[in-house]
């Protein structure tokens, strides 16, 4: 049996006190203890800003590559090792910016991964400039009148690209949290966790309490049935004075990208090793040519 | 009458069939024993435009095109205007009977006219206009007095697939070309005939390259398309079932390498295959895996730029890109292999020195090379003596025996940290992009920093003395020494021998390997050197620049071409007297 103190890292974050980043940490750690699944059989992808640090504070195998190519590194690990659990972990510039292609991309493939987007609707590393799920008139400093363009709507997103499991917590909700992590590994295909991430320092609009007053779980919406896509968009549009967290939509049983590769019919990549070709196999190769 | 030794040209425009019928003829005369060398120049554009297909065929080994044509297969009026400067005297040029005015002028010029109906052939044997082509075929075997049956093998090679019907009108349209023109014709020079010679490939340097790859268990490709390089991943895509390989085509060229790197990084021998517009976009992430230390191979096949340049056209002006791209410095392997032999065997050794040096290998090819066909012996591509060798990575087994902690980035004297895969509990690691301490973890420490970035470097001076030296041609001693690097290899060789023959002495030192090099072995090779003349398809001549600054050896003389079209030998031979 695993447990969460497995997962512990000898290095200390270095993420402000209260930063929403720690609630996402034990939260992971948390959902990959109560799976029972060990350091090793998890690898952990991000890519560049305060929560993609975030691999080096827990131990598990993980990646840390450049701003907003998560999603294709884990990929490239996925399909060449699809036994490891492959857990991208960034932020919404990283995610929802930079790597905003990547992002359809990925979910239109179903793609066996959880991507874990730390949502803090700020850049915090680079010291407070808009991002893409700032709100509009959000006061930054490369905002200095309000930004004024539409803020992303990741779940609205993820639902036209074809998302299978769509997904939004909170960082001030720890269990439910953990909770959804979990499901999204357990799920088979594409699963976005988008996680409300309040940054003490940089946003001083989007907090804890003014999240607390606002988010409500759908699983305690009654009738609220997650594999019906009309409802899913409807909650997807919904944010203001209700803020809905918890599972939007899943839909099980459809085949994920690796499934349909007839490379890895004979097991992953790597497991399938390497060898020399066959005499038949040469000689097929050189006829091809003859 | 002059036997096995001409030069075809196809040209019509785009959609005519001017590259498929090429490459179907060049496997033709292949298949009768003879070499050949196929040089395609197109358009970037579906239809139209002004396309041509070139085939040098010779009974010896040939490494170029060469520039004199002897038989021209005329699809439009406009492939006459375009290439009858190139015709020869005592050459001939076919074309459909219906163009006027053509005879004469033909004739002023001392070319044999060889009007026949293709269009009518086409249409009445094959029920459609487009296989004017194959009429010409025809006409052109039935002029030379080659052999039918190796013609008739590649039609129902090449048409098999879209059915019998197919294939039986093709047949019947070739046929007909190939009786006009024995019962119509029967003063022309140059003949063909079919010898005995061992079976050879017809191949070109990216399917040579991709022979070398999966011979060497590259099984990982992730790729977006991108001429020159688009036929590696094609190629990949038509063999994943059979050879178990992965083939990814991407959204963009950051998620082709970004994809390559995450696979390398877990275990799989990965690759990428792009052009200079591609590269540039990838070169943040070329930075990544220098930092990471992850084993990964691309394949950047150039063509001009800057920018979208000449998109289907020729040149070698990214060396000096390739060798310093991305920000700071970390090693890097850079292969130039300049014939199909040696592109099999860079795809072959690419993927073990990136596995042995864990580092970026970069292979740099160019459009001449990538899609000139050359026929090669079948034992020209050594499979037997292809060995798989993943360098310092250790295996579940060494791992279990493990007994003190696993550090990914352990200091080294020789620089290479033994290197395990995620998915063992012993190998439990964080690689990152940031700065990172032998265990992988982030840090800031200058010391440190020092330290890791020297151990990097180390593997630079390990793997130099690996590499490839330069290659010499022609004779030791000479007047003239000509400098080349990748693709000029065989324009460069058949100029060479051919001033030797003339009684001058020339000799010519070839670069396959680019980075690292065992740079005072170089200044060794050039010592005795008399005149220097660096041959490059750039305008600043890379490699030149490089041999001055690591040898301190300024070269005399350079022929730079960067028109977009490859070197042929007689250019070389022209640009050599030019003072």
């Amino acid at each position: 049996m695993s447990e969460v103190k497995d997962f512990a890292s000898p290095v200390r974050p270095t993420w402000c006190p209260g930063c929403g980043n720690f609630g996402i940490l034990n939260a992971l750690k948390r959902a990959l203890a109560n799976l029972d699944l060990e350091p090793h059989q998890a690898l952990l992808v991000s890519g560049i800003g305060c929560g993609s640090k975030l691999p080096d504070y827990i131990t598990a195998s993980g990646f840390m590559g450049i701003h907003g190519r998560v999603l294709p590194i884990a990929t490239g690990a996925k399909l060449a090792n699809h036994e490891l659990k492959v857990i991208a972990v960034h932020g919404d510039g990283d995610g929802y910016g930079i790597g905003g292609n990547h992002f359809l991309h990925t979910m239109r493939r179903n793609m066996g991964l959880v991507d874990i987007i730390q949502n803090n609707q700020v850049y915090g590393l680079t010291k407070g400039q808009y991002s893409p799920t700032s709100e509009r008139g959000f006061v930054t400093k490369t905002s200095p009148e309000g930004a004024i363009e539409l803020a992303v709507n990741p779940i609205a997103l993820a639902l036209a690209a074809g998302a299978t499991f769509i997904s939004r917590g909170f960082a001030g909700e720890l269990p439910h949290l953990a909770q959804l992590i979990a499901q999204a590994i357990e799920h088979r295909g594409y699963a976005l966790v988008d996680v409300l991430q309040p940054c003490v320092i940089f946003n001083r609009v989007n907090t804890y309490d003014w999240f607390r007053a606002r988010v409500y779980k759908l699983e305690e919406e009654e009738g609220y049935d997650p594999s019906n896509r009309e409802a899913a968009w409807e909650k997807a549009c919904e944010w203001g004075d209700r803020i809905p967290i918890g599972l939007f939509y899943q839909v099980e049983g459809l085949p994920t990208y690796e499934d349909q590769l007839p490379a890895l019919r004979a097991g992953s990549l790597v497991k399938q090793g390497l060898r020399p070709l066959t005499l038949e196999e040469v000689e097929a190769l050189k006829q091809e040519f003859v | 009458m002059i036997k096995n030794d001409m030069t075809f040209k196809i040209g019509g425009e785009a959609g005519q069939g001017v590259e498929s019928s090429g490459a179907g003829f060049a496997q033709a005369l292949a298949r009768g024993g003879l070499h050949i060398f196929g040089l395609q120049d197109y358009m970037s554009r579906i239809r139209g435009g002004h396309n041509f297909y070139q085939i040098r065929v010779k009974e010896e080994d040939i490494y170029s095109h060469t520039d004199a044509v002897h038989l021209l297969l005329a699809l439009n009026p406009q492939a006459i205007k375009e290439h009858i400067e190139e015709v020869v005297e005592g050459g001939g040029i076919i074309y459909d009977e219906s163009w006027q005015g053509e005879k004469r002028e033909l004739e002023g010029r001392g070319i044999v006219p060889f009007p026949a109906p293709l269009k009518r052939i086409a249409e009445e044997e094959g029920g459609r206009k487009v296989m004017m082509n194959t009429a010409a075929l025809g006409v052109a075997a039935g002029l030379t007095g080659y052999n039918f049956e190796p013609m008739a093998s590649v039609i129902e090679d090449n048409f098999r697939k879209k059915g019998t019907s197919v294939v039986e009108r093709n047949l019947k349209v070739a046929e007909a070309g190939y009786r006009f023109a024995q019962e119509n014709h029967d003063r022309f020079d140059y003949r063909l005939e079919a010898i005995e010679a061992p079976e050879r490939m017809v191949i070109n340097g990216n399917h040579a390259f991709c022979l070398g790859a999966v011979a060497s268990g590259c099984r990982f490709v992730s790729a977006y398309p991108m001429t020159p390089a688009t036929s590696i991943m094609e190629w990949m895509a038509a063999h994943v079932q059979r050879y178990g390989i992965v083939m990814k085509h991407t959204e963009d060229e950051i998620a082709a390498i970004c994809m390559a790197i995450g696979a390398a990084h877990v275990g799989a021998r990965a690759m990428t295959a792009t052009s200079g517009g591609g590269f540039s976009l990838m070169v943040e992430a070329l930075g990544l895996a220098g930092m990471t230390e992850t084993p990964l191979v691309v394949v950047e096949a150039q063509r001009p730029g800057p920018s979208t340049g000449l998109a289907t056209r020729t040149e070698q002006g990214d060396l000096r890109f390739i060798l310093h791209a991305s920000q700071g410095e970390f090693p890097r392997l850079i292969l130039a292999p300049g014939t199909v032999e040696e592109c099999f065997q860079a795809g072959a050794r690419a993927f073990n020195l990136a596995e042995k040096y864990q580092c970026p290998v970069i292979v740099v090819l160019d459009n001449f090379l990538a899609n000139s066909l050359r026929a090669v012996d079948k034992e020209a591509f050594d499979f037997a003596s292809v060995e798989i060798d993943r360098g310092e990575l250790l295996t579940s087994e060494d791992l279990d025996r493990l007994e003190s902690r696993y550090n990914r980035f352990q200091f080294t004297e020789s620089g290479i940290s033994p290197r395990a895969v995620s998915s063992h509990p012993k190998a439990v690691y964080v690689s990152t992009g940031n700065v990172h301490d032998e265990e992988g973890h982030i840090t800031e420490e200058p010391t440190i920093r020092t330290k890791m970035m020297n151990k990097k470097m180390r593997k630079l001076e390990v793997a130099r003395r690996e590499m490839r030296e330069p290659e010499l041609y022609g004779p030791k001693e000479a007047d003239i020494t000509l400098l080349g690097w990748g693709s000029t290899y065989g324009p460069i060789r058949e100029a060479v021998k051919a001033l030797n023959k003339e009684g001058r002495k020339v000799n010519f030192i070839h670069f396959m390997d680019i980075w690292p090099l065992p740079w005072e072995k170089v200044a060794e090779m050039m010592e005795g050197a008399q005149q220097t003349v660096a041959v490059e398809n750039n305008y600043s001549g890379h490699m030149a620049g490089l041999i001055r600054t690591y040898t301190g050896r300024e070269v005399d003389k350079r022929i730079l071409k960067y028109d977009g079209r490859p070197f042929s030998p007689d250019y070389i031979i022209a640009h050599l007297e030019v003072k």
